[in-house]
């Protein structure tokens, strides 16, 4: 799970994380309420959206920047006026945007140098791993390719906990003295204790920041949560902004379908998601384009299979349907007539080629053959995605 | 022989009294697998009955152990009681442990798999289908599975399974015995980020297997587990290898399904996978429809028979 950079902040600031002063607004209204919070001088407009890429990305109506620098409160009033309700296209939200529903006012920090930390899972040794470097503000996939070396990596054995003399390697690798060092040490030793307690899933501060006066903030926070361990953290479960999930992802996670919708228009339904995966993949590999991932899990139950078809026909690009199901346990001939109650219930007009192997499986394919629906039996995976390719094209 | 279990392996159930643990205990005694105790705190001393078989509960595992020489465990226990079902089995000195349980959250699993270090107690999973080991009898019964599998898919032989997703690993199993070709065991290692045993782990006990001819590795998207194992491949095995990778066509950044299917860099998409599994000798499968035949071709070329 996802949240906002001024929820992540606000965390920040529980855990004695430093941050630069912010304020936020979602009415044009209230941004004179929220202005007069902070003291008068440069101020930061920030647009809320939960992409990245923010600073240069390009509202809907052309204005550039959901970032701005503005020197007077006067001036951060306008534009957030230009920002609030307008969608925000950056290279991570996909060409549809997103609509910017909350703004972010904070004190603009004097900027001495740019870092980069981050706090996450090394999925090698099964232990949170410190990532930070001396290049901050930039796109860090860029700086460990280009110079390695400028990267540092502090490997933390969860039985003790990060040990002070790995803040202290950190520290002197990033070149901090003085009360910079103090400074950093405290917010590097806090930002840890923030990812394990919270059960974050990554936590990335980009830039971290010195200031002229020793001062040492986390200007920019993104922070994602385990979604296994929200049971745990109903304070976080709060955090969640469903106007940034994709209404689909949520339906369908309400009959415990997992659902991502894709560019193309063969839909697929499939149980696992290592075989839901690798059905994308043969109907590229057969020259179609996958419309979406779903797994309806171990079961593939009738009303499962109804969500997943009103969920698929809810993408209009979509020109046709895979279904593969591999019912192991599960009696093909429950999932062949819940399949075929759900091409009645829906009226799919649509091709349909299905798959099906495994568990009473012959009894399956004659409950579909005798359906009188005009549904297109595969007998493999290749020759399900070859006839789905076929008629769709 | 086998790898890690085998027909006479005796078997405990951790959430035996469960939905989903009670049915699949069920599926296991029918296979013919020696589920000989089940543990459920505060269930001590009644009985788990399946038609003639009546399995006795335990409130702990170390007095399962005691009272029945079970030598490892399937854990059917809910995520939040999870790492402590697992841990509790490594300290009744289990020898494997195999999580079925979906849905742990990571910090739990980073902490266990520390705590385990050092332990005598191999980890399976989470959030895997299990591991089987076929038997000799009708539709491969008289075996040793141990999770959710379907059991009759399998036939008893020589090829070695080996994944991270379950459904995908019934396809492959189900391709090779549609052509006659039987497994020595089929194990799926799970699809969260952090788990018991990589593919490496499994792949280096079917190097070992005198009775394994031929590897089947699948794989997906996220992590460095399939090329860590792929160069071992390499350098270390001579037996025929077959191999697939999931999420060709998945987006960088989105989870797909399983928690540790997510491509973060350049080097954990299913093209670089693939990329190193050709430079280390495995036979791609195109498809996951092209799995049984990858292996076959891969045998062919060096001489070695399957059945």
């Amino acid at each position: 799970m996802n949240i906002h950079e001024y929820q992540a902040k606000a965390l920040f600031e529980k855990f004695g994380i430093a941050v630069p002063r912010g304020t936020t607004a979602t009415t044009p209204e209230a941004f004179i309420t929220a202005l007069a919070d902070l003291p008068e001088g440069p101020t930061m407009v920030k647009s809320q959206i939960h992409a990245g890429g923010r600073g240069k990305g390009t509202f809907t109506d052309g204005f550039k920047g959901g970032v701005k620098f503005c020197k007077t409160k006067h001036d951060a009033r306008e534009m957030a006026a230009k920002m609030l309700g307008n969608t925000l296209v950056t290279a991570q939200t996909g060409p549809a945007g997103r609509k910017v529903q909350t703004i972010y006012f904070t004190v603009a920090s004097e900027i001495k140098k740019e870092y980069y930390l981050a706090i996450l899972l090394d999925r090698n040794s099964s232990k949170p791993v410190i990532v930070a470097s001396t290049e901050g503000g930039m796109d860090i996939e860029t700086v460990a390719h280009d110079t390695p070396e400028k990267l540092f990596k502090i490997i933390v054995d969860p039985a003790y906990g990060l040990a002070d003399f790995q803040v202290r390697e950190l520290i002197t690798k990033l070149g901090f003295t003085g009360a910079e060092a103090k400074n950093a040490g405290k917010l590097i030793r806090n930002l840890y204790q923030c990812y394990w307690e919270t059960d974050a899933a990554m936590i990335e501060v980009n830039p971290l920041i010195t200031t002229p006066t020793g001062d040492v903030l986390a200007l920019d926070a993104k922070v994602s949560f385990d979604s296994n361990a929200l049971y745990r953290h109903p304070e976080i479960v709060a955090l969640r902004d469903l106007n940034e999930e994709d209404s689909k992802e949520i339906e369908a996670s309400k009959y415990s379908l997992s659902y991502i919708a894709l560019d193309g228009n063969i839909a697929c339904l499939v149980n696992g998601a290592g075989l839901a995966m690798s059905t994308m993949d043969i109907i590229q590999h057969f020259g179609g384009t996958p419309a979406n991932f779903l797994d309806v899990g171990g079961g593939a139950t009738k009303a499962q299979v109804i969500a997943a078809f009103k969920i698929i026909l809810g993408d209009k690009n979509v020109k046709g349907i895979l279904v593969n199901i591999f019912g192991g346990i599960m009696d093909c001939n429950v999932i062949a007539q819940g399949i075929v109650e759900a091409v009645k219930e829906v009226g799919l007009k649509l091709p349909l080629v299905v798959r099906l192997e495994g568990n009473n499986v012959v009894a399956g394919k004659a409950t579909l053959d005798a359906s009188g629906l005009a549904l297109v039996s595969g007998s493999t995976m290749a020759d399900a995605a070859q006839k789905i390719v076929k008629l769709v094209a | 022989m086998a790898i890690l279990i085998t027909p006479s392996t005796k078997l405990l159930v951790q959430g035996i009294t469960g939905d989903f643990g009670g049915r699949h205990a069920k599926l296991s005694l029918d296979y013919g697998t020696q589920v000989v105790a089940g543990v459920t705190p505060g269930k001590g001393g009644l009985f788990f009955e399946h038609g003639t078989h009546k399995v006795p509960i335990f409130n702990s595992v170390t007095d399962a152990v005691k009272a029945t020489g079970a030598t490892v465990s399937a854990v059917f226990v809910p995520p939040p009681f999870a790492a402590d079902a697992i841990l509790e089995g490594v300290d009744a000195g289990l020898d494997l442990v195999v999580a079925i349980t979906e849905g742990i959250p990571v910090r739990d699993m980073i902490r266990v798999k520390r705590a385990m270090a050092g332990s005598k107690t191999r980890l399976l999973g989470p959030n895997c289908p299990g591991i089987v080991t076929p038997g000799t009898g009708k539709d491969s019964s008289g075996g040793c599975r141990i999770g959710i599998a379907p059991g009759y898919i399998h036939k008893n032989g020589h090829v070695g399974v080996v994944s991270r997703s379950g459904t995908l690993t019934y396809e492959a199993v189900f391709q090779l015995t549609s052509k006659h070709i039987g497994q020595t065991t089929c194990v799926g290692i799970g699809g969260d980020p952090v788990n018991g045993t990589s593919h490496l782990d499994i792949i280096k006990l079917f190097n070992a297997d005198p009775e394994t001819h031929g590897i089947i590795l699948i794989g997906e998207i996220g992590g460095n587990a399939e090329v860590e194992a792929a160069r071992w491949i390499k350098a270390n095995c001579q037996k025929p290898v077959a191999g697939f990778i999931a999420g060709a066509t998945a987006p960088a950044g989105r989870r797909m399904g399983h928690a540790g299917a997510i491509v973060g860099g350049a080097e954990d998409t299913a093209a670089a996978k693939i990329a190193v599994f050709k430079e280390c000798g495995i036979e791609v499968a195109v498809t996951p429809s092209d799995m049984a035949d990858a292996l076959l071709r891969s045998a062919k070329a060096k001489g070695v028979t399957l059945c």
